[in-house]
């Protein structure tokens, strides 16, 4: 009866996050487009959905909701569902609209979607090997093999997110980087870009004029076609033509300037904005924000650098550390039992709402950026793919940060991974993340004022 | 041949719907082989001839600005693109037929591009909201070009061309449909070709001509009207 109780609870929050994921997809990501695949919106939806659930169970697990056979049993099917989702759903649909919008191969597109899906397998399975993930007493469907593979693909983002996210954060509050940037520097640069657009328009006005007296003289001038054509033009080639391969390369020289002014512009229309909003209350509140982050930001880096060169893994998670230390050093005693479980509780809830908030918005800032009406469906599915294989990894690594008594759940259900090897592999790559944003914030930084100081 | 006069005409739209295809297939009267996002804006160049078969036939040159981007950039990206903006004699707006959201986003472009020129002239601009009346006081003559004309099915033709033909409405302005990779649908002497020449008449008119009777934009009705009646006294 209590089972039945408990599946229906949790079937209602499924539905719930189902409807959140939907509802950003409809109004965060494609904003701008229409959408005509519903499939997209529904993949998405649910991987969303099984995402969220998942943690969900953590939380309940900690709480001591539910009745705990119910929640192993969950755990388990939820497992199953999105591995099933992240191995074979989400690579297949990524195939098919690959596919659908080649045009050559559009009459088999189920038949090559298969394949392009049989590659990825293929692809998925060898990098198992590298990795000493797995005890060799496993078969070759079991859960442990997918699961340990999606954990490295996963661990391997969120290192390298979080990362770049650890230097980058007090880069961008703290307004100690921010450039100077007058009106007039401004000013400079857009005249500077107008007067190039009007070299361009003189340069195509003679061209056009070119064209037309061709025109009205009778010579076509044909682009040359096919191998022959090509010959043929470098012998006869009328002398109007010859002219206006010259004008073109340097109207392309010119246009390839033009571009680099405008983004030249953006950026210190950016950076103005930034040094205005640094200037009010909440400018200043991010700017103090942003020396914490950084302290924090150098610490991460030196644990992680210690953690591999002395080859230690955390055995305490925070939480259990915390206590002790009011308990023996500061001598305050209290309710360990009970306290625990509030504050991991909260920790791990802090913990799961910034990451997925995190994800969300990173998510969407690179849909905005790289996506198009034409590859709109297959980034989406991509971002439902790396969302999936984030959250799996998540739950993973959130192990470290639970008491013992809770972490036992995900061992028996994960199975018998080398949880190890994980947070090794996430200190190695948080910290080759970390170091080379540090050094690609530097260039950047270095190379922007000179640009603009040469006239 | 470089002193012809010349008008400006700007291109916008969603990025995506075919603006840079439409201004080559204008200016070189050829389909655009490698379509790639525009940066910046990328700018082209028409000859057209002004009142043509007339005894006053004239060539002007027309710069089709093609600026690339979409509504919801950051404003950044909005303030350097409103460099553009400046002294525009005609707005081009494209959608693509196929996307609804690109018909939509018509509205916040023209008024992006027209809050900058208003300002100019020191006409009082509502704050963002789309308003028709806007666009009935509107000097700058507007065009609609609806593209991806083949990718929508002959059943659902009619009804896609109703709605489009309510957006044209809005904005007082004539409207084209067409295939920006089909040369056909601007060939000499169809209505398309028609259309836009009309267009591009009524934009050289309202730049050189209205001027030469007394009527300058943006300044008050009064002496506006005080100018023609003037005239037609005169002529009497």
């Amino acid at each position: 009866m209590s089972f039945l109780i408990d599946s229906s609870i949790m079937i209602t929050s499924q539905i719930l996050f189902f409807g959140f994921g939907w509802l950003f997809f409809m109004r965060q990501l494609f904003k701008d487009y229409e959408v005509r695949q519903y499939v997209v919106q529904v993949i998405f939806s649910v991987t969303f959905a099984f995402s969220c659930t998942m943690f969900e169970l953590i939380i309940f697990e900690i709480l001591g909701v539910l009745n705990s056979s119910s929640r192993y049993f969950h755990w388990k099917m939820n497992l199953c569902v999105i591995l099933l989702i992240l191995v074979f759903l989400v690579p297949f649909y990524i195939g098919y609209f690959i596919v659908s919008n080649i045009r050559l191969l559009h009459k088999q597109r189920l038949l090559f979607s298969c394949l392009l899906w049989l590659t990825f397998m293929y692809f998925f399975w060898k990098l198992g090997d590298p990795f000493p993930i797995l005890s060799p007493k496993h078969g070759i469907l079991s859960i442990e093999q997918l699961i340990s593979r999606v954990g490295v693909i996963g661990v391997t983002l969120m290192a390298l997110l979080s990362g770049f996210g650890a230097v980058n954060c007090p880069y961008t509050y703290m307004s100690y980087f921010l450039r100077n940037v007058t009106d007039t520097d401004i000013l400079a640069l857009e005249r500077r870009l107008l007067q190039t657009i009007d070299m361009i328009i003189s340069k195509k006005k003679r061209m056009a004029m070119t064209r037309r007296t061709m025109f009205q003289k009778g010579e076509v001038h044909n682009k040359p076609s096919g191998f022959w054509g090509m010959i043929k033009s470098v012998t006869a080639s009328a002398p109007g033509s010859e002219n206006l391969t010259l004008i073109q390369q340097e109207v392309d020289a010119l246009e390839e300037l033009s571009r680099q002014l405008f983004l030249e512009t953006v950026d210190l229309y950016a950076s103005k904005e930034r040094i205005e909003y640094s200037k009010t209350f909440k400018g200043k509140y991010f700017n103090f924000l942003g020396y914490f982050f950084s302290i924090y930001c150098v610490w991460k880096i030196f644990m992680a650098t210690i953690n591999i060169v002395f080859d230690r893994v955390g055995k305490t998670d925070p939480v259990t550390r915390g206590i002790e230390i009011t308990v023996n050093y500061l001598g305050i005693q209290f309710d360990v039992k009970f306290w625990s479980q509030h504050i991991s509780f909260i920790l791990v809830g802090i913990i799961i709402v910034t990451s997925i908030r995190g994800l969300l918005i990173t998510l969407t800032k690179f849909f905005y950026a790289i996506s198009s009406s034409k590859s709109s469906n297959v980034i989406v599915l991509l971002l439902a793919q790396i969302m999936g294989m984030y959250f799996v990894s998540s739950v993973l690594l959130i192990r470290m940060s639970m008491p013992l008594e809770y972490r036992t759940i995900i061992t028996e259900v994960l199975g018998e991974l080398q949880f190890n090897f994980y947070h090794r592999w996430f200190d190695v790559i948080f910290l080759v993340s970390a170091l080379s944003s540090i050094l690609f914030l530097y260039l950047a930084h270095k190379q922007a004022p000179e640009k603009h100081m040469t006239p | 041949m470089a002193s012809l006069d010349r008008v400006k005409v700007l291109v916008l739209g969603d990025s995506g719907v075919g603006k840079s295809s439409l201004v080559h297939l204008l200016c070189q009267n050829q389909v655009l082989g490698n379509p790639f996002w525009t940066v910046g804006c990328s700018v082209d160049v028409r000859v057209h001839d002004y009142k043509e078969g007339t005894p006053e036939e004239k060539t002007y040159y027309i710069e089709l600005w093609d600026v690339g981007g979409s509504v919801g950039s950051a404003s950044s990206v909005k303030s350097t693109r409103a460099v553009f903006y400046n002294s525009i004699n005609g707005i081009i707006l494209v959608h693509d037929l196929t996307n609804k959201k690109s018909s939509q986003n018509l509205y916040r472009w023209s008024l992006e591009a027209l809050n900058r020129d208003l300002v100019l002239t020191g006409v009082l601009v509502t704050n963002g909201d789309y308003d028709r009346e806007q666009f009935a006081d509107n000097q700058i003559p507007l065009l609609v070009i609806g593209t991806k004309l083949d990718q929508i099915h002959e059943t659902k033709r009619q009804e896609v061309l109703t709605r489009t033909s309510f957006i044209a409405e809005d904005f007082n302005a004539e409207e084209i449909n067409l295939d920006c990779t089909n040369t056909r649908y601007l060939a000499a002497g169809s209505s398309n070709a028609v259309k836009l020449s009309r267009f591009f008449d009524k934009v050289i008119e309202k730049r050189y001509f209205i001027r030469d009777n007394n009527q300058i934009p943006g300044f008050p009705d009064r002496k506006r009207f005080g100018g023609g009646t003037l005239k037609s006294l005169h002529y009497d």
